[in-house]
């Protein structure tokens, strides 16, 4: 964990953003530390992709506040949060499929115009995923679903990022690869210090990597700790890791109540 | 002999309507919106140059005028989309599609208004000389519009193989939720393709004017530049060009071998055999995503 602990990379505060009518997040507050991997767990619908298209300014909020090192930049256009270090890995990889591996990376510093380092960057995206410098001259969409998403994780340190905000990478993944992908995020973040906001379903590998989590339900943040606090949660563990708690009759009860409903 | 002629007359037609159909192309494949108004683009840009430096008009010196008229042809591709079809960001496609055309009908007034809707040449030094080798006869225009179609497309595909703006034009087009998501600014990308598409316009209107004579209604040639661009795969910028060659090809050999007054079915009749065999066009890029 970082030393400046008080004044946090990420802070959003009070965020709430519509689609239409409909209340997608519904008042999140959550901070995020220099150099830690911040997790942020829910179900299908919770709001989790929404909050981080609001931060990364693809959506605009209607109330609250995101702060990047105490500057406010919500309501920002995309590629201005982009240059202030804030980039988003998609859900689904989202590659530009017809541009050759090498493109897709480049396309990734499109906001940097420093070339050494940009050549630099770009090695070192080869030195954590090999498979990438093999196919460099590819297609991108040739790629099968795994390199793709190693292929979006490059592109996003591509930007040389402040924070990367990574949008279920374990998405339509086998477990194997699952693996692979959140090994080389830990690595990413020990080694190369890159501090990461992770949504994921995935409860069990995300907080695993993660130092710190936040549990979203329905557009609201309802429940934050320290991940190994997490992990040994009862809520977490019956509702994200799959445990069965038996019950005084035996049996699991098909009806559990979470503790902060 | 004869077929050597109608190969470079065909060509050299078919370079025009392929550049007028990359124009389609291109706007297209970023923004999947049809430009309608593509046709007319091609002839405001061949009057602004010919009110240049055509002896009647302006008298200003050719090469000057040319690059007057792309200039101004490129601002004004980039101001129409920053200032109107920005603003229908999110509307169907056929409010997109009915703009243009009434776009096409402004600018086809416009400048009759302005220059008469008299045909008229482009005093241009390509027209008029004529090459000879041996038997053959053949136009100088016809052979300068093919080298510089090909240079032109040459410098094209560098601009979008290698420069930067070129590759990010082309990821914004494959992706555009991810393009912003990597800071590219899609919007300003829109109206650069709409200036590159009225500057791509402006020269093959240029080389259009400079073959024969134009008017406010060659417009029209839209229709069937967009024809081509369907045969030769609506998307494909070298399809579009391909499309372009197959139907100045045809025309011409049309023209020479069948009953009068059937050679114009031609380049239509192609168009509907291609979306019956192949409806994605000759090189089309279809692309699934893999999840």
């Amino acid at each position: 964990m970082s030393a400046d602990a008080h004044t946090p990379l990420l802070k959003v505060d009070n965020l709430e953003s519509f689609y239409g009518p409909i209340m997608a997040i519904r008042g999140v507050s959550l901070e995020v530390h220099q150099g830690q991997i911040v997790t942020v767990l829910g179900a299908n619908g919770a709001g989790k992709t929404t909050l981080l298209k609001t931060i990364s300014g693809v959506m605009d909020p209607e109330k609250g506040t995101v702060a990047l090192k105490g500057d406010e930049i919500q309501g920002s256009a995309p590629d201005a949060i982009v240059r202030k270090g804030v980039v988003q890995v998609p859900e689904g990889r989202e590659i530009f499929p017809i541009l050759s591996v090498e493109d897709n990376l480049k396309m990734g510093a499109f906001t940097r115009s420093d070339r050494a380092e940009i050549a630099a960057d770009m090695q070192l995206v080869y030195e954590y995923f090999p498979i990438l410098k093999e196919r460099r001259t590819q297609e991108a969409g040739t790629l099968s679903g795994g390199q793709q998403q190693m292929l979006a994780i490059g592109r996003g340190l591509m930007a040389k990022p402040n924070i990367m905000l990574l949008d279920e990478p374990s998405l339509g993944l086998s477990p194997l690869l699952v693996k692979e992908i959140f090994t080389i995020i830990r690595r990413l973040n020990e080694e190369q210090n890159v501090t990461m906001m992770l949504v994921e379903q995935n409860a069990k590998v995300a907080l695993d990597v993660a130092h710190y989590g936040y549990v979203m339900e329905l557009g609201r943040i309802v429940m934050g700790g320290e991940a190994e606090k997490l992990q040994k949660s009862k809520d977490i563990q019956e509702f994200y890791l799959g445990a069965q708690q038996d019950s005084q009759r035996g049996q699991r009860r098909w009806k559990q109540r979470k503790t902060w409903r | 002999m004869d077929i050597v002629q109608l190969i470079v007359s065909g060509l050299a037609n078919g370079c025009v309507y392929g550049l007028i159909a990359l124009g389609f192309v291109l706007i297209y494949k970023a923004t999947e919106a049809v430009n309608f108004a593509q046709g007319d683009f091609m002839m405001l840009g061949a009057f602004i140059t010919l009110g240049f430096t055509n002896a009647d008009h302006m008298d200003l010196p050719f090469w000057l005028s040319v690059t007057m008229a792309i200039a101004i042809m490129g601002v004004l591709g980039y101001l129409l989309d920053f200032l109107v079809l920005r603003r229908m960001f999110g509307q169907s496609q056929v409010a997109v599609v009915i703009l243009t055309i009434a776009l096409g009908f402004v600018i086809r007034f416009i400048a009759g208004a302005i220059w008469g809707h008299e045909p008229q040449s482009l005093e241009s030094p390509i027209s008029g000389i004529e090459l000879r080798f041996g038997g053959i006869v053949l136009g100088m225009d016809e052979v300068w519009i093919i080298i510089i179609t090909l240079v032109l497309t040459g410098l094209l595909y560098l601009f979008f193989a290698r420069a930067k703006l070129g590759i990010a034009m082309q990821a914004s087009s494959q992706n555009q939720l991810a393009a912003y998501y990597m800071g590219i600014p899609v919007k300003r990308i829109h109206s650069m393709i709409w200036a590159l598409s009225g500057i791509v316009a402006t020269i093959a209107g240029i080389l259009f004017a400079s073959k024969g004579s134009i008017d406010p209604s060659a417009g029209l040639l839209g229709i069937k530049a967009f024809a081509a661009a369907v045969i030769g795969g609506f998307g494909s910028l070298p399809g579009a060009l391909l499309g372009g060659l197959i139907v100045g090809l045809v025309e011409p050999f049309a023209a020479r071998y069948m009953p009068a007054g059937y050679s114009q079915i031609f380049p239509y009749l192609i168009l509907i055999v291609m979306l019956v065999v192949r409806p994605h066009g000759i090189l089309s890029q279809i692309q699934t995503k893999k999840v």
